[in-house]
């Protein structure tokens, strides 16, 4: 029997309006990430140091002979937030280097390009795979953290104290996963290689650090950090958790960083991303 | 009736490059071939049709919507199949083709239903579980067409879709189009070098070289194009009688084995009056005919002749 016998039906259902094929793309990440038993296990283990501080805090709390070490501080969420930035990096590795670069591998551009989305709906959908993923092992911890102050202290006195903590926790996971996510999604778009985008993801990260430690112990001037995004977040944090520390540069300084960051990440995804690649 | 894609003093340009000069189109419904060698052109208009590439200068109409303003309306009614390998990756065939239709705008549980029918469609019922990843050249042919389809597009771009298929594989990817074309109520755009890909599969052909339009119209009238074509083959300097040949206004290109086709315009004189005239050249010329014999006017020779002119 000839193939085309199989028949070819015209569809009279319903269609989706534009505007939510980001989301389309979002849940088809998620849903292939998730059915990794290596990243669930990355994102369970990204959890532990949550059980940790729990932990600390229910005996803080019930043992008032330990509350004075253990108590709760604001510098307790700001270590935490911070500790948590090796499973940002792990995360970020692991879920956005292929994003786009096994999308160019594989041509799939083209494809995503010929469906009734834009090019931004597809950098926001994939934008949106991996911030959700690294919101799920920073801000989501960190806020459940304070809950669970409240709930093992019975009463509201720290919180009261620190009203600051929810937009402050709030600000800093925004900050830290933004910068994470958007310089992951670019450095994605240059390669069809998720391995050597890996391999420049974390060159930006350690290569930075050791490049201002290295400069600042020739020059004596912390003024070069600027050229480390993890030495920038710091300034970030230092001031969002209203630390007394002098910064190595003015927050302003910091801001424009960060602002050259992402605009940088946005130009490279602006050139990058298109559903054919003209070689002049 | 209105045509579904139409171009208007189209003109792109890769740097210094000019891909397309200042074309000038109509696609009807139906069945369209556009044929043209490689370089001609075909794919950088289908791209530009699809938004990919924004034309120096002209217009751009696709089913009656202006290309620049509603890609969007215009992408959710078109099929798109590329030319080069291309594939979502890490996915089986019909979590592949669901997900295009999820992306076309189907609902969840629709996309999937149609994903199963088109895999069937086009012959990869048995295989729809297998990662895409693992198939063969035309089986990835095949994929693209259904990916294609899933949504039920109301015009297709097919972008060389037999290349690199096998003989068997190849006739069924035509069948495949026309049907499509013929019986399932779609239009389509059928890019291609290949000319009986083109001839098996559409009424109507826009023959494209060196990014202009060399020729276009209905398939059956430009093949019957006033005038008559000939089969000979001659022992002597071909090269110098073909010289003759165009000298007299005669269009001629060479085919396998040394035969060439020569095509006499007019329809004055009889098919016996044509032969005489072509063997007289040849005498009085010291050429000695081989083979000489009426033919049937083919998409090849409007193809040569379109494209010789140029």
């Amino acid at each position: 029997m000839p193939i085309h016998d199989q028949g070819y039906r015209r569809y009279g259902g319903r269609r989706e309006a534009h505007g939510r094929t980001w989301w389309v793309i979002t849940r088809a990440g998620i849903i292939e990430r998730l059915r990794e038993r290596k990243f669930l296990g990355l994102l369970l283990v990204a959890w532990l140091p949550f059980l940790v501080r729990t932990v600390q805090l229910y005996i803080a709390a019930n043992y008032q002979q330990t509350a004075q070490f253990l108590g709760p501080t604001p510098g307790l969420f700001r270590e935490f937030l911070q500790q948590q930035g090796i499973f940002v990096f792990f995360i970020t590795m692991y879920v956005g280097a292929g994003l786009i670069a096994n999308d160019r591998r594989a041509n799939a551009l083209q494809i995503y390009l010929s469906k009734p989305l834009t090019r931004v709906d597809y950098v926001v959908g994939k934008l949106a795979t991996l911030l959700i993923f690294l919101i799920a092992v920073t801000w989501v911890p960190g806020i459940l953290l304070l809950l669970m102050q409240m709930m093992f202290a019975g009463n509201l006195t720290f919180l009261k104290a620190n009203l600051f903590l929810f937009p402050a926790i709030t600000a800093y996971a925004a900050v830290a996963v933004t910068m994470a996510a958007f310089s992951m999604l670019a450095l994605s778009s240059l390669s069809k290689s998720r391995r050597f985008v890996a391999v420049m993801y974390a060159g930006l990260i350690f290569f930075t650090a050791a490049m201002y430690q290295a400069l600042r112990g020739i020059t004596s001037s912390r003024a070069w950090a600027v050229i480390s995004p993890g030495d920038v977040l710091n300034v970030f944090a230092d001031v969002i958790f209203r630390n007394q520390n002098t910064p190595p540069i003015p927050f302003p300084v910091a801001l424009l960083v960060v602002a050259l960051l992402l605009g940088g990440s946005v130009l490279v995804l602006e050139r990058r991303v298109r559903g054919v690649e003209v070689v002049t | 009736m209105n045509p579904v894609v139409k171009l208007d003093r189209v003109t792109v340009r890769y740097g210094r490059q000019q891909a397309l000069r200042d074309v000038t189109a109509s696609f009807p419904s139906g069945a369209v071939g556009l044929l043209g060698p490689n370089g001609a052109g075909k794919s950088t208009m289908l791209r530009s049709l699809l938004g990919f590439i924004v034309p120096e200068q002209g217009e751009m109409r696709v089913l009656d919507r202006d290309v620049k303003h509603s890609a969007l309306a215009i992408r959710s009614r078109i099929g798109y199949m590329p030319e080069s390998d291309a594939h979502i990756p890490g996915m089986n065939a019909v979590s592949f083709v669901a997900y295009c239709g999820s992306l076309s705008g189907l609902p969840h549980a629709d996309a999937m239903q149609r994903a199963h029918e088109v895999l069937y469609y086009v012959g990869l019922g048995e295989a729809r579980y297998r990662n895409v990843e693992t198939y063969s050249t035309g089986m990835k042919q095949r994929i693209k067409l259904a990916q294609a389809l899933v949504h039920d597009p109301d015009l297709l771009f097919l972008d060389e879709p037999t290349n690199g298929m096998d003989p068997k594989g190849r006739d069924e990817m035509l069948e495949l189009i026309r049907d499509i074309a013929h019986n399932k109520g779609l239009s389509l755009i059928l890019s291609s070098h290949l000319l009986p890909d083109v001839e098996y599969t559409c009424d109507y052909v826009v023959v494209m070289d060196k990014g202009t339009v060399a020729t276009e119209g209905p398939i059956a009238t430009l093949k019957g194009q006033g005038g008559r074509v000939f089969e000979l083959r001659v022992k002597g300097d071909a090269a110098a009688f073909v010289q003759v040949l165009h000298a007299e206004g005669l269009e001629c290109h060479e085919t396998e084995e040394d035969t060439m086709r020569v095509f006499v315009p007019g329809d004055g004189l009889a098919n016996g009056d044509d032969a005489r005239r072509l063997f007289h050249l040849a005498s009085s010329h010291g050429m000695q005919v081989r083979h000489l014999r009426a033919s049937v006017p083919t998409l090849e020779d409007v193809f040569a002749r379109a494209v010789g002119e140029k």
